[in-house]
């Protein structure tokens, strides 16, 4: 195969994934977050804008303040999960392949048990209250259904890179763009949460 | 609208306006128009001399950057292509930045100085009237007096009087260009404007926030006489509204009462006291039909009751299956309310 | 006129052939479905926006020809309704900024000596997004089911109750497929300025063009998201019940005007941005020479992108908000022209220290400046909360708005298409043509808009889609309509023109103009390659400078030849200082195949087909899946150790 050794030590081989500068993948996905990060400050907004416009109460009467234990276990759960991933995409960028395999599913472990736990505390809220119930409830569910969703985006990209890096000749030193760009991706979802903590869960009781 | 301006000053102040038209000018101006050139209280005049200012210092600032043009034009043709260099750098930061500034700390400052007199509303216990706008109608109360009435409201010369503002469905905003600026209806919320005229006279309103199908018939009158008069309507609106003196208007009344009008209208001392269309206990006394959409005689209003989808389509009167026989007493009825 | 050839390529015979192999499409149906090109999507985007331009003017022209009389009933109010809420929404989402991205696409990389986009699929998705979304919208209307109630959309009008059926769906849907055009397209535009500048291209060397448009992708990166939230929201208000909007369960129909707004007030910098950068491009070539205060205006540009963050309750000054927060968006509304200010100002220096050449391109920036003062005066008169709440929404604003769009973005982008529709059909245009254009295009434009600043005095409200004869505005709507055509002939005029160049047209030099800036120093229409050597620029002005355009020529380096493949040069972000080279991505399906099953989403959404969405939803997450998946390579060249 000596088109695959000239591929592989050919100029653009030996060039091109010398981490030298920023990729445009880095700034593309860079840019993304920062678009995403505004829509998220745009949806916090519109929940104190709402909350500040309402009444004095709030909750408003017949809901009860969110209780704490739940959300505190779903953050004692994501906010770590971005480690593995700093892990593994370390272990990536010196060629360590099982750490990239390992990280991910750690990762993706993570992820799927806050999911769960999003679901059994919608379980619980939705006797409560429910989307059409009132503007909180549709701020509730709204707010925290849209950062599920981008767990669950965010899980899609952790599966896709675990399911690449199985097959084997995805990723190496040289190559990991695809890994540092779903890494900051999932690093901006779990930050959301923390915003998210704060104005559902903690600003009610200030 | 029967006070005018002194003609004259008038002419003289929309010169430029014309100058500027140009050709166009053989368009005539606008003799029955609500003008905000052509106040007639306290709130619009402000606006109109804060416009005038505006405009003189815009035309400087116009003239400026024209000449400059032109003199680029007249004289920088080619003569060579070669590429040329140099900064002027003080030039642009004086002309666009240095100047301008100066004029906009001034405009600034008259402009908060006009809101702020726009927002010194009348007195805690001045005269209120109570306005809720409709798609696609006015509704006008005062608090304290029982009844309604619809798109006119009246109020007397020389007193800033409350305007309060309502609305029982979407966005509306609440302009008479030749009294006060505009105030929108927030729906959920209580707005509060107010009026002064400084000569009596009528003065043309509009909804000036889009707010659905009838959105271009949503006007209303301004009212402005002496306080004597205001009082009479006043007490005009807390009244019954006048009995039936002919047959024929008997015969309306009844029609009236006991077919399907009493459902959506009102008309004070009769069982009719539908909530849904406007209350008709003076609209024979009105000045159009359908806030604006037609003039109020009996050709008109006969074609409203009939078919008002015709006259204002897509308002919320839906066709009436009156007898042919019955619309002439209806229309006698109802012109005789005022 | 200066003809001044492209230089010499510096690359051999046989480099260029190579070239050729590698970016070269034989022209097929297939090729056309899948191209990547940057030049081909750019000018799709020209002719598709100004498609929906023509649409959007003749519901214009509808609209006009009912207003000539009083009480006319040539339209139904429904009709009307519908016709004047396309008008805005289409000139505003599916021309004006299309259009501008579709002068950036084609433009960006041949200014900054790339050889196409940093992300060229991304960026023919977004091509096809914008196609998809623009007949979305428009296909409404035939059935009568078009948005009407005004291009902001404002609640409670556009709730369920008030406007039941599919129109405001339509709007909503429409508007956030659209979005990801134009948000793929921005973060594009950044990515490409960053990081594919040609060797020697530091900041300060970067055209004011592609400043203009990298402001503007950044405007948009930040304000657009409050516009799709508006959107998703006002979505979930009409189908599932939420209450973000509705007062009666603790909503608030403001909410969504402080949002529509945040994203608003930007947008209409985020339209008159590249517009202004077009000025810049435009005025080097025809006063023979650079931009006066190149510091000063980028600084003005920067400074418009963000203030213009900050004025957005300036069109909300009658809805009774508390007095300081208007003293508070007066002043920033007022402090915003400053920039304008200096731009204009610098431009009428280049001219006072130019030699004038006075071609069509230079006629319509004149008729751009001599306008966009006008609507500045009335835009600045706005920014002043008390004469703003007497002439807003009233035919008064209507003139400022046509003004400042059609003086600040129309007229630039005339001004644009006969610039460089020698570099992008190779074909010159007929001048005596183009000048009769421009006179009417321009007298059209003040004929048909200037007196609605006096019917708006008078106290005409606007979005009426009739009016009585009493308060005494017909003699000036009449007016309005009669120029309303005559703008109508000129714009048909320009059309003729374009067609008659590429027909009849005699071929264009690389550099017809003696223009500064690099699209000038290659072949009309450029290769597929754009350039046979990227250039290594030696100062702002690289077309005008020998040593610029000796790097092309006698001077080439084989590392920026690049035959070898399908590749451009990465460069640093703030020096452009050369990094390394990167593999662009060549023609292929997923870009129209992903835009196609978004299409079916959002088609799904609109008539309620959940499971069909769901589906689509799943089949757009397996297209990007599959597109982003890693290509399998050698352990080696991977640099795996374990």
């Amino acid at each position: 195969m000596s088109g695959g050794v000239r591929a592989a030590t050919g100029t653009a081989a030996l060039t091109t994934e010398l981490p030298v500068g920023r990729s445009t993948g880095w700034w593309g996905m860079v840019m993304f977050v920062v678009t995403e990060a505004t829509l998220f400050a745009c949806l916090l907004g519109s929940y104190f804008y709402l909350r500040f416009q309402s009444g004095d109460q709030w909750p408003p009467p017949g809901i009860a303040p969110p209780t704490l234990l739940k959300p505190l276990v779903m953050t004692a759960v994501l906010l770590p999960s971005s480690l593995p991933v700093i892990w593994a995409e370390h272990g990536i960028r010196k060629g360590q392949r099982w750490r990239l395999r390992a990280g991910l599913t750690a990762t993706l472990l993570l992820g799927l048990t806050f999911l769960a736990l999003q679901a059994s505390e919608y379980a619980e809220k939705l006797h409560e209250f429910t989307l059409t119930t009132n503007a909180y409830g549709s701020l509730f569910y709204v707010i925290t259904g849209f950062h599920g969703l981008h767990v669950l985006v965010g899980l899609t990209m952790i599966g896709w890179l675990l399911a690449a890096s199985l097959r084997g000749g995805s990723f190496g030193a040289h190559r990991h763009d695809r890994v540092r760009n779903a890494a900051i991706y999932w690093h901006f979802v779990d930050l959301v949460w923390a915003a998210i903590l704060f104005t559902i869960y903690l600003s009610p009781r200030l | 609208m029967d006070t005018r301006a002194d003609p004259t000053t008038r002419s003289r102040r929309l010169a430029p306006v014309a100058v500027l038209g140009g050709v166009l000018a053989l368009a005539g101006c606008s003799g029955q128009a609500p003008s905000a050139l052509d106040p007639a209280g306290s709130g619009a005049g402000r606006i109109t001399d804060l416009w005038w200012v505006l405009f003189w210092i815009s035309m400087a600032v116009f003239v400026e950057v024209m000449v400059l043009l032109a003199w680029a034009l007249l004289f920088r043709r080619r003569r060579d292509a070669r590429v040329r260099h140099g900064q002027p750098l003080r030039f642009v930061v004086v002309a666009g930045a240095g100047v301008p500034l100066v004029i906009l700390v001034t405009v600034y400052a008259l402009g908060l100085r006009d809101l702020a007199a726009l927002g010194d509303g009348p007195e805690p216990g001045a005269t209120t009237i109570e306005v809720t706008g409709h798609q696609w109608w006015w509704e006008v109360r005062v608090p304290g007096v029982a009844g309604a009435t619809a798109n006119e409201l009246h109020i007397p010369v020389g007193e800033k009087v409350r305007i309060r503002l309502r609305t029982a469905d979407v966005l509306h905003s609440f302009w008479v260009p030749q009294l006060m600026p505009k105030t929108d209806l927030i729906a959920g919320e209580v707005r509060e404007t107010w009026l002064r005229a400084e000569r009596a006279g009528t003065y043309r309103g509009q909804c000036a926030e889009y707010c659905g199908t009838q959105h271009a018939h949503m006007s209303f009158l301004v009212v402005a006489e002496p306080r004597r008069d205001f009082d009479a309507w006043l007490a005009r609106l807390g009244s019954p509204a006048p009995g039936p003196q002919t047959d024929a208007q008997r015969r309306g009344q009844q029609a009236f009462v006991q077919g399907s009008c009493a459902g959506c209208h009102a008309v004070r001392g009769t069982g009719a006291d539908g909530h849904i269309g406007p209350d008709l206990s003076d609209v024979g006394a009105r000045w159009s039909i359908g806030a604006g959409a037609v003039p109020n005689d009996g050709g008109h209003l006969g074609g409203w009751i009939a078919n008002s989808q015709t006259v204002k389509p897509g308002n919320r009167m839906p066709p009436q299956p009156v007898q042919a026989a019955q619309l002439p007493d209806l229309i006698a009825y109802l012109q005789s309310l005022k | 006129m200066s003809t001044t050839a492209a230089p010499v390529p510096g690359a051999s015979r046989e480099q260029l052939g190579r070239l050729e192999e590698h970016w070269g499409e034989r022209p097929s149906l297939r090729a056309w479905l899948t191209t990547v090109d940057h030049k081909k999507i750019g000018r799709r985007y020209l002719v598709t926006a100004g498609l929906f331009f023509a649409l959007a003017g003749l519901s214009a022209l509808a609209m006009r020809t009912q207003l000539a009389r009083p009480e006319s009933r040539l339209l139904s109010p429904q009709e009307y309704n519908q016709l004047f809420t396309m008008h805005g929404t289409a000139m505003i989402f599916l021309f004006a900024t299309p259009m501008l991205f579709g002068f950036g696409n084609f433009l960006v990389p041949l200014l900054i000596g790339a050889r196409d986009m940093a992300f060229p699929k991304l960026n023919a998705l977004g091509y096809w997004i914008f196609l998809f979304a623009g007949l979305f919208m428009w296909a409404s209307l035939p059935f009568g089911a078009a948005p009407n109630a005004g291009w902001f959309a404002y609640v409670p009008l556009t709730g369920q109750q008030h406007t039941p059926g599919l129109h405001m769906d339509v709007y909503s849907l429409g508007l956030l497929f659209l979005g990801i055009a134009t948000t793929a397209g921005s973060i594009n535009f950044i990515v490409t300025a960053l990081k594919l500048r040609a060797p020697g291209m530091s900041l300060n060397r970067v055209p004011l063009f592609v400043w203009a448009i990298v402001a503007t992708a950044f405007m948009v990166i930040f304000a657009l998201p409050a516009l799709n939230l508006d959107n998703a929201m006002l979505f979930l208000d009409r189908r599932f019940g939420t209450h973000f909007f509705d007062p009666a369960a603790g909503g608030n129909v403001l909410l969504w005007q402080h949002l529509f707004w945040i994203f608003g007030h930007p947008d209409v910098y985020i339209i008159v941005m590249p517009a202004l950068g077009i000025v810049s491009a435009v005025l080097p070539a025809f006063t023979r020479r650079g931009v006066v205060g190149y510091v000063l205006v980028v600084f003005a540009i920067v400074a418009i992108s963000i203030i213009s963050f900050g004025v957005w309750v300036h069109h909300m000054f009658a809805t009774g908000l508390p007095r300081l927060s208007y003293s508070f968006f007066s002043a920033a509304s007022t402090i915003i022209t400053i920039p304008s200010g200096i731009q204009i100002f610098a431009w009428l220096a280049t001219m006072l220290l130019g030699r004038l050449v006075v071609r069509v391109p230079l006629l319509f920036v004149i008729g751009f400046i001599v306008t966009f003062v006008l609507g500045g005066f009335t835009g600045t008169m706005f920014a002043l909360t008390a004469f703003d709440q007497q002439v807003t929404d009233s035919y008064f604003v209507v003139a400022h708005f046509h003004y400042v769009l059609i003086g600040g973005a129309v007229f630039p982008i005339l001004a644009a298409i006969y610039y460089w529709l020698p570099k992008i059909t190779g074909r010159m245009y007929h001048e005596g043509l183009g000048r009769w254009a421009f006179w009417l295009v321009f007298a059209g434009m003040h004929v048909t808009f200037f007196p609605m600043h006096l019917y708006g005095l008078f106290g005409m409200p606007r979005r009426v889609y009739t009016y009585p004869s009493e308060p005494g505005w017909d003699g000036w709507n009449l007016v309005s309509t009669i120029g309303s055509y005559l703008l109508a002939v000129g714009l048909l005029l320009v059309v003729v023109g374009v067609v008659h160049a590429i027909r009849r047209g005699r071929p264009a030099p690389p550099d017809p103009w003696g223009g500064d800036t690099l699209e000038w120093s290659t072949d009309s229409p450029p290769k597929s390659y754009n350039f046979p050597v990227l250039p290594q620029v030696h100062s702002l002005h690289p077309n005008w400078d020998e040593s610029s355009r000796e790097s092309m020529g006698a001077g080439a380096e084989a590392d920026r030849i690049l035959a070898d493949g399908r590749t451009t040069l990465l460069t640093s972000e703030l020096d452009g200082r050369r990094e390394r080279e990167v593999e662009m991505p060549g023609s292929s399906w997923q870009p129209l195949l992903l835009a196609l099953v978004m299409l079916l989403f959002f088609t799904a959404m609109l008539f309620a087909w959940y499971p069909v969405a769901a589906v689509a939803a799943v089949a757009v997450a397996g297209t990007v899946a599959t597109w982003l998946w890693p290509p399998r390579r050698p352990d080696r060249e991977l640099g795996v150790s374990a």
